[in-house]
């Protein structure tokens, strides 16, 4: 075979550029036809969508901001008038704001909740952000330092005025039932979920019996206990605050549901960990605390905030025992003659869910965000 | 004890040592300890406990249960008067209780799998209105739904005039939903009785179409053969006896509906708000079972040839649900549990009935308490029984 010698071999030595894929997959037309369109079934699906958005976010929209009703200092502002349509009253939000957020503690003295409730804040922010330095010390400070000085603060005495817990409501409320009873039922829960893997037969029933009694019943029983029985356990003139024993029985179910979260976590960690503990001849509290508690903690850091969050929204459950939290001080307000038209139970659930929600959402968001660091940090 | 060192000396001292330091000692002392704080805690409280109910006049005892209860309940579905005792009103409560738990179970389940499925939908609209419903209101108290639903949506509808009719003669206004009410003729019994049959029949087909596709490799359909069974049976059988149901329609008679069947606001605002709140849980089980699906196995079956939905009924379905069931079932019981809210919107269920009325009536606090208490305990703990037998029967074998 003779080879074909010519000067017109054509020898491409560079790619060609790409071309634009056609008009109907590129582009916003490419993006919808493929995520809305893409089949008989998906076009019925999102014309019912866009069909069910276009019917209510409109109203909706009108309701919440164009037709609402936004200055005023009493339910004449909110009255609709011949005939116009009237929407949310957040006249009545922003004349109570102070109420929904402290509930009767004085007004000359609210910068003591004020000033706690930025020191939470603070205090959270130096625990949580990762990069923080000295965490540990502010774990430890938000642990023990803080709720002293917080109740200092709230409850006064040592040169402040007393303010009784009666005179405490509103978001403040919310906060110190969550708050308190998350810091109580981690010891709590670490204790029960030691004791349900522990060895000795006796203790672990104690502890399995509490946990599952706890977790068995709804909270509003367990409000209920510690509201009518807690005073009929105790010796007769000992008779403490209504907050304090909504507070016990919070701390002791949250407690419960803490004691299984963190079992989770002791579970995950390997057997060599314990063994290796062992063999250094720690003996069992010491390398509980030195070896397995910081990494079973560590590891549960974010069903711990997923615990924090389920608490957070049934705090609101205190307001059936006759407590006013954020959603007792507004459901209170609904009754007030002076404010009473057909739009503040909407307008005034809708702010409490919107509070609710903005906590809710951001502690979910922070829990999937040290869940993914805390899973890379593993993965090795 | 086998460990101590031979030549170690015997001498009191170090055998004291030995008892000390012996793990097994120190535990049984330990546990002795704690037995006996719990035991001295327990005849504290309860020393406490008889020295005020004795100051306050109220014998310990379950005698108050057949007292005259004397108050009315606005949702009576089995017969109850104001002459009724106590135990009568605890066992309306109680199904009241079962009545919003049931239903709100059967509409949660249906919405979180719809939602679960729609979240992982190509459809970019349906799966981002699934994630902002559930993102929403998973993130809000459950109560403040209840008294949304109730305070700002049920009670400012419009009176029976005014109300919304919705399909199926079913009228929405301030006095709850009112639908027409069945009036079961005669022979309904045996339409009735048909669905065991049918269950029975398909039962048996499935195992016949299995032992067929097993020897001959024919499949059979029996999922569209045993759907045309339960519904196809008793239809013919309703037919042939000449349609025994006919319906009471709800008319306006002045200010009010006469006739239908009336569901009252309270438990209609619970069925919205406990459905639609507990949904986004189950979706989110729904969500992740399907997930936890490795998309090899949907490969490997699109690999041997299963159609799609073969693919999705024979391996991503059966192997999702060993998934998702555990964690549904908690779901069941967390709705259940928090049907107890009730009692914030006035629908009667057992809490409000019992640990509400019957305990401000009698003062019986304590055991009214633990009688409630008990009621959901149970429920749990056989409920928990019944999940640890399921585990057990589909966990995976491993070698």
């Amino acid at each position: 075979m003779n080879r074909i010698e010519t000067d017109t071999v054509f020898v491409r030595r560079d790619f060609l550029e790409p071309e634009a894929p056609p008009p109907s997959l590129g582009g916003v037309p490419g993006w919808v036809r493929k995520n809305l369109f893409s089949s008989p079934l998906n076009i019925v699906v999102s014309l019912t969508m866009l069909f069910l958005l276009v019917w209510l976010l409109p109203p909706l929209i009108r309701w919440l901001f164009v037709d609402a009703v936004w200055t005023g200092t009493n339910r004449e502002a909110c009255l609709p008038k011949n005939g116009e349509t009237m929407g949310a009253c957040w006249a009545f939000v922003n004349a109570k704001l102070a109420q929904f957020t402290f509930g009767s503690y004085p007004a000359d003295q609210r910068w003591r909740p004020s000033l706690v409730m930025i020191g939470f804040f603070l205090g959270l922010a130096w625990v949580a952000i990762p990069k923080m330095p000295r965490r540990r010390e502010g774990v430890w400070f938000m642990l023990t330092a803080f709720p002293v000085l917080t109740f200092w603060l709230l409850y006064g005495g040592l040169g402040l005025p007393i303010v009784e817990t009666p005179n405490w409501g509103g978001l403040l409320v919310t906060l110190v039932v969550a708050i308190s009873g998350i810091v109580a039922s981690l010891p709590l829960g670490i204790l029960l979920a030691l004791g349900r893997r522990s060895k000795l037969p006796f203790i672990k029933i104690v502890s399995v019996v509490f946990i599952e009694v706890w977790r068995g019943v709804p909270l509003i029983t367990v409000l209920f206990m510690a509201s009518v029985m807690l005073p009929l356990f105790l010796p007769t003139g000992v008779n403490f605050d209504k907050l304090l024993r909504a507070l016990i029985g919070v701390a002791l179910f949250t407690g419960a549901y803490m004691a299984e979260t963190i079992r989770g976590g002791l579970q995950a960690i390997p057997k060599g960990q314990y063994e290796g503990a062992a063999s250094l001849g720690l003996g069992y509290w010491q390398s509980m605390r030195l070896i397995i508690l910081p990494q079973a903690l560590k590891i549960v850091i974010p069903g711990i905030v997923n615990s924090f969050i389920s608490l957070f929204k049934d705090t609101s459950l205190v307001m059936i025992i006759g407590l006013y939290d954020l959603l007792g001080s507004i459901q209170r307000n609904f009754s007030d003659a002076s404010w009473s038209t057909p739009s503040i139970a909407p307008t005034g659930l809708i702010f409490a869910a919107a509070v609710f929600w903005v906590f809710c959402f951001s502690m979910s968001r922070y829990s999937m965000y040290m869940e993914r660091k805390l899973n890379t940090g593993r993965k090795r | 004890m086998t460990l101590r060192d031979k030549t170690a000396d015997d001498s009191p001292r170090s055998l004291v040592r030995a008892v000390l330091y012996d793990a097994t000692i120190r535990g049984w002392v330990f546990q002795g300890l704690v037995l006996v704080f719990l035991i001295l805690f327990a005849a504290w409280v309860i020393h406490n406990t008889a020295v005020n109910l004795r100051a306050a006049n109220i014998p310990f005892g379950f005698d108050f249960l057949n007292m005259r209860a004397g108050f009315d309940i606005s949702q009576k579905p089995i017969a109850y008067t104001l002459d009724s005792s106590h135990a009568q009103a605890f066992k309306v409560g109680l199904v009241n209780t079962i009545i919003v738990s049931v239903l709100g179970i059967v509409f949660a389940t249906i919405i979180g799998f719809v939602v679960g499925i729609s979240r992982l939908s190509k459809n970019w609209l349906l799966a981002r209105a699934a994630t902002v419903y559930v993102e929403t209101l998973r993130n809000i108290p459950l109560l403040l739904q209840l008294l949304f639903w109730y305070k700002a949506v049920l009670s400012v509808l419009p009176g029976p005039r005014q109300g919304y009719w919705l399909p199926l003669s079913i009228n929405l206004s301030n006095r709850g939903l009112t639908m027409p009410r069945p009036i079961i003729g005669e022979g309904f019994e045996i339409v009735l009785s048909t669905v065991p049959v049918a269950v029975v029949l398909t039962w048996v087909m499935a195992r016949w179409a299995k032992r067929r596709q097993i020897a001959t490799g024919q499949p059979f359909p029996v999922f569209r053969a045993s759907l045309g069974l339960i519904i196809g049976l008793p239809l013919a059988v309703f037919l042939v006896l000449g349609a025994p149901l006919s319906f009471e329609f709800p008319e306006l008679k002045g200010f009010n509906f006469v006739g239908g069947m009336v569901i009252h606001p309270e438990l209609t605002a619970m069925l919205f708000g406990i459905s639609l709140y507990t949904a986004t849980y189950i979706a989110e089980t729904v969500r992740a079972g399907i997930l936890a699906v490795s998309t090899g196995q949907s490969e490997a079956a699109f690999s041997l040839g299963l159609r799609p939905s073969q693919t999705m009924r024979l391996i991503v379905v059966p192997q999702a649900m060993r998934v998702i069931i555990p964690p549904l079932t908690s779901q069941y019981l967390n709705l259940t549990k928090n049907s107890s809210l009730a009692l914030a919107i006035g629908y009667p269920d057992l809490v409000a009935v019992f640990a509400g009325s019957t305990l401000n009536i009698t003062g019986h606090a304590i055991e009214v308490i633990a009688i409630t208490m008990a009621v959901y305990l149970a429920l749990s703990l056989v409920t928990a029984a019944l999940m640890n037998w399921f585990n057990a029967r589909v966990a995976l074998v491993e070698r």
